[in-house]
């Protein structure tokens, strides 16, 4: 069973979202993702400055087997971008909640955070994921 | 590895299994007014017999003629072990198998075509091949796009001395995606881009910049400038070389300052017939910093789990059986063919053979503008250091000497009045290796008699 912190929320296509003490949110992918997609070899990661919709392709993980994007879980300006995981992509897959945080958010329309799942209901996306 | 077609009980139980009435139902989503019905003006179909000798027919139509056209497709000499070697039933095949790692003799080929256009080149990667030259310009232009993600204006400057045939098709590929091809002028005495042109775009946003080398007129452009201008305005910069020049030339990763980004062409004069035409095959190599994206794969080289060597494909994350419409290009199926015998051509030649064979065409072109420009009315157009081409002019339009040599068994020339009208009478001549001081003089007397009589 992979992990799933209960202080995070999450969206169906295994984002995570954490809401920072400043007002910022970090963004990466759940540790269920980094193992369904095997070792990771390039995380392309969008420019800081950019506005991203919600629900937008926000950024690019590779593995060996795929390409899949990103989605930006809520709407604002993209203020930060984990700039170790150019050369160390396997970060993802070390610590997908800490060290392998893809990019950081200032939100554009808080009231977007309340839309997501919790720990709970995500574990059971996990679930019926198989 | 065989190929087996569904059989009409296969279709049924699949068609069964995922619920589905008729194969046809599986496109109800387009809408019927879209949809093709009957296909009409298609002739009946031929049996084997009936197609062969129609195509004897259209063969022999060809004739033999004596060739002095280039302008994008050249006649060289294939050694005879090439094509014997292609034909071999492990090589026969035109693709990758679908699991590739299956064919390791078909996968070192490709790596070793993969070493050779990279040292080619000049450049750090090479895909595993494209469709042509002329697709193979618009991928470029296409990932130019991708790869530099601080342009925002998606706009690309091609001087009109890119090959004409090559800015159409990348005009059709890349314009319904919003890429915006501008064309820059070339100087009228020297047949080169006219450098002048670039002032009006200094300052602007600019994706990038392609330069042809040798150019579509056979000169030599100062490519070092432009890559330089290029870079020192926030372009990327995009060759488009002829694989065999750059046994003599300097390489498009040594360009300028810092060498291009990426380098694409037409692999045809390594070993691939002319063939009226087709198939081609194109290469792209660039630097190591765009390989993300880079179209196409790359085939590695690794180790088993016993340590021994071995290859396999790798970079294929972004085709597009993987990544659907946001595929780095909508082109999977790699020449393989054309590219087996273009790497069997180079490890035959090898880097002097090549040399040679550049350096022959070289000297023959320079003996074919000496030999026609002493012909009255006759005279070269541009001065300046070209390769195997040379535009020559005459005093009456060429269309009709074209004709009248053809007559005679000879191909004379690409007759620029449509692609290029202010160069007048016009004619873009090519001699490789193949043509004889003899083809020459015969050249030169058929032209004499038909400017003569005309």
């Amino acid at each position: 069973m992979s992990s799933i912190p209960t202080d995070l929320k999450y969206l169906e296509s295994h984002e995570w979202i954490r809401a920072e003490a400043d007002g910022t949110v970090t963004v990466g992918i759940s540790d269920h993702a980094q193992e369904a997609l095997g070792d990771l070899v390039f995380v392309e990661v969008p420019e800081t400055g950019k506005s991203l919709e919600k629900g937008a392709a926000a950024a690019v993980v590779e593995s060996v087997k795929a390409a899949s994007d990103v989605y930006s879980p809520v709407s604002g300006e993209v203020i930060a971008v984990n700039e170790a995981l150019k050369g160390s992509p396997e970060l993802v897959n070390q610590d997908p909640y800490g060290e392998g945080w893809l990019f950081k958010l200032k939100l554009s329309n808080p009231a977007e955070l309340e839309q997501l799942l919790d720990a709970a209901a995500y574990g059971k996306v996990v679930e019926s994921d198989g | 590895m065989p190929f087996i077609p569904h059989t009409e009980s296969d279709v049924r139980e699949m068609l069964a299994a995922i619920g589905a009435p008729s194969i046809d139902a599986l496109f109800d989503e387009i809408p019927s007014s879209l949809r093709t019905r009957e296909l009409t003006g298609i002739p009946d179909a031929l049996n084997e017999m009936e197609v062969s000798r129609l195509m004897h027919a259209r063969a022999q139509r060809d004739g033999t003629p004596l060739n002095f056209i280039g302008a994008g497709a050249y006649e060289h000499h294939i050694p005879a072990a090439i094509w014997a070697i292609v034909t071999r039933g492990e090589f026969y095949s035109a693709y990758t198998p679908y699991q590739a790692e299956a064919s390791q003799g078909t996968l070192q080929l490709l790596y070793e075509y993969q070493t050779m256009m990279t040292r080619l080149t000049g450049m750090q990667v090479s895909n595993a091949s494209l469709y042509d030259g002329a697709s193979a310009l618009a991928e470029a232009a296409l990932m130019a796009v991708r790869a530099h993600r601080r342009s925002k204006s998606a706009r690309i400057l091609v001087p009109a001395t890119v090959n004409p045939t090559y800015r159409a098709v990348a005009n059709a590929i890349t314009e319904g995606q919003n890429l915006k091809l501008d064309v820059l002028p070339y100087e009228r005495s020297k047949g080169t881009f006219d450098p002048a042109s670039l002032e009006s775009y200094k300052g602007q946003d600019i994706t990038a910049v392609v330069i042809q080398q040798p150019n579509f007129f056979g000169q030599l452009e100062d490519v070092d400038a432009l890559t330089d201008w290029a870079h020192a305005n926030g372009a990327l910069a995009i060759a488009v070389v002829n694989p065999t020049s750059l046994a003599i030339l300097k390489p498009p990763g040594e360009w300028g300052a810092k060498g291009v980004d990426i380098v694409v062409g037409d692999g045809q004069p390594l070993g691939v017939p002319l063939s009226s035409g087709g198939p081609y095959f194109g290469f792209m190599t660039v630097r190591m910093e765009h390989v993300r994206q880079m179209p196409g794969r790359i085939i590695g080289r690794t180790v088993d789990l016993d340590g021994k060597p071995g290859f396999t494909l790798t970079l294929q994350a972004r085709e597009q059986h993987i990544r659907r419409s946001k595929a780095t290009s909508n082109i999977c199926t790699n020449q393989g063919l054309l590219v087996t015998a273009a790497t069997i051509y180079m490890s035959i030649m090898g880097p002097r053979g090549l040399e040679r064979v550049a350096a022959a065409s070289q000297a023959q072109t320079r003996a074919l503008v000496d030999a026609l420009t002493r012909i009255p009315g006759v005279t070269l157009v541009f001065d300046g250091p070209r390769f195997h081409e040379a535009v020559l002019r005459f005093e009456k339009p060429v269309a009709p000497i074209l004709d009248a040599l053809a007559e005679r068994g000879i191909i004379g020339g690409y007759d620029l009045s449509r692609h290029y009208p202010e160069l007048g009478n016009a004619l873009l001549v090519c001699a490789t290796e193949m043509r004889t001081h003899e083809d020459i003089e015969l050249y030169a007397k058929a032209l004499t008699e038909v400017t003569a009589d005309a």
